[in-house]
C-alpha cells in the first residue's frame, strides 16, 4: 500500500472530507512524527509502535569502488519498534 | 527536554492544523492506523513517500540461549515489522 492508496481508502470512508483534506491530514501526521524525532523526542503510539532515534557514531568508511577512505560524521537515525498488539496481530 | 509524543498529541495537532473536530480527528487517526495494520497483516508493505516503508519480515526459528542460565531453547518462527526511513526523513533528522 502506498500513501496515495491510503488517502483513497480514508477518503472513501469519510465522504464529508475532500481528497485534499485527507492528503493534508496524512501529511501533517507523518510530518509531526518527523519533527518530533528531529527534536530528539520519541513518539509512542499504543497499538502501533514507537518511533525513536538512535545515534550512529562517526566512522571512517570507504568508497567501495576506489577504496578511498571517507569520513562519515556522527548521525541520528530514525528507529521503529513495533508495539505489543501489532506483534500479536501479525503473528496470528 | 526530551518529550514523549502520544496519540493524543498527534490527534490535537491534526485537529488544529486541519480545522476538524477532535472526535473526527481521532476517528480518522484510528482509521489510518487500522489501514496500515491490516495491510501489514496481509503481508503487504506500506510505503509512505517522504516518510518511509514498513515491511513484514519472516524470521525463521532458531536456537537461542537463556543468557542467565545458559539453557538452550528454540526461538519459534515469527514475523516482525521493519521500518526503513526515507532519505528525506534521514536528512531532516541528522
Amino acid at each position: 500500500m502506498t500513501k496515495s492508496e491510503l488517502i483513497l481508502k480514508i477518503t472513501s470512508k469519510n465522504s464529508y472530507l475532500y481528497h485534499k483534506d485527507v492528503y493534508k491530514i496524512i501529511d501533517t501526521l507523518f510530518n509531526c512524527v518527523t519533527q518530533a524525532l528531529k527534536n530528539g523526542d520519541r513518539v509512542e503510539l499504543r497499538g502501533f509502535g514507537t518511533f525513536t532515534t538512535k545515534l550512529r557514531n562517526a566512522r571512517i568508511g570507504r568508497n567501495p569502488k576506489t577504496g578511498d577512505p571517507v569520513a562519515i560524521p556522527q548521525k541520528k537515525m530514525p528507529f521503529f519498534k513495533m508495539g505489543k498488539s501489532m506483534k500479536e496481530r501479525i503473528n496470528s | 527536554m526530551k518529550k514523549t509524543w502520544t496519540k493524543n498529541d498527534l490527534i490535537e495537532k491534526i485537529q488544529s492544523e486541519i480545522g476538524i473536530s477532535l472526535s473526527d480527528s481521532s476517528k480518522i487517526f484510528e482509521e489510518i492506523v487500522e489501514e496500515i495494520l491490516s495491510s501489514l497483516e496481509n503481508g503487504n508493505d506500506v510505503k509512505i513517500s517522504n516518510f518511509g516503508t514498513f515491511s513484514v519480515k519472516k524470521k525463521k526459528s532458531r536456537l537461542g540461549r537463556n543468557p542467565k542460565t545458559g539453557d538452550e531453547k528454540e526461538i519459534t518462527a515469527r514475523n516482525v515489522i521493519s521500518f526503513y526511513p526515507s532519505k528525506t526523513v534521514k536528512s531532516k533528522i541528522s
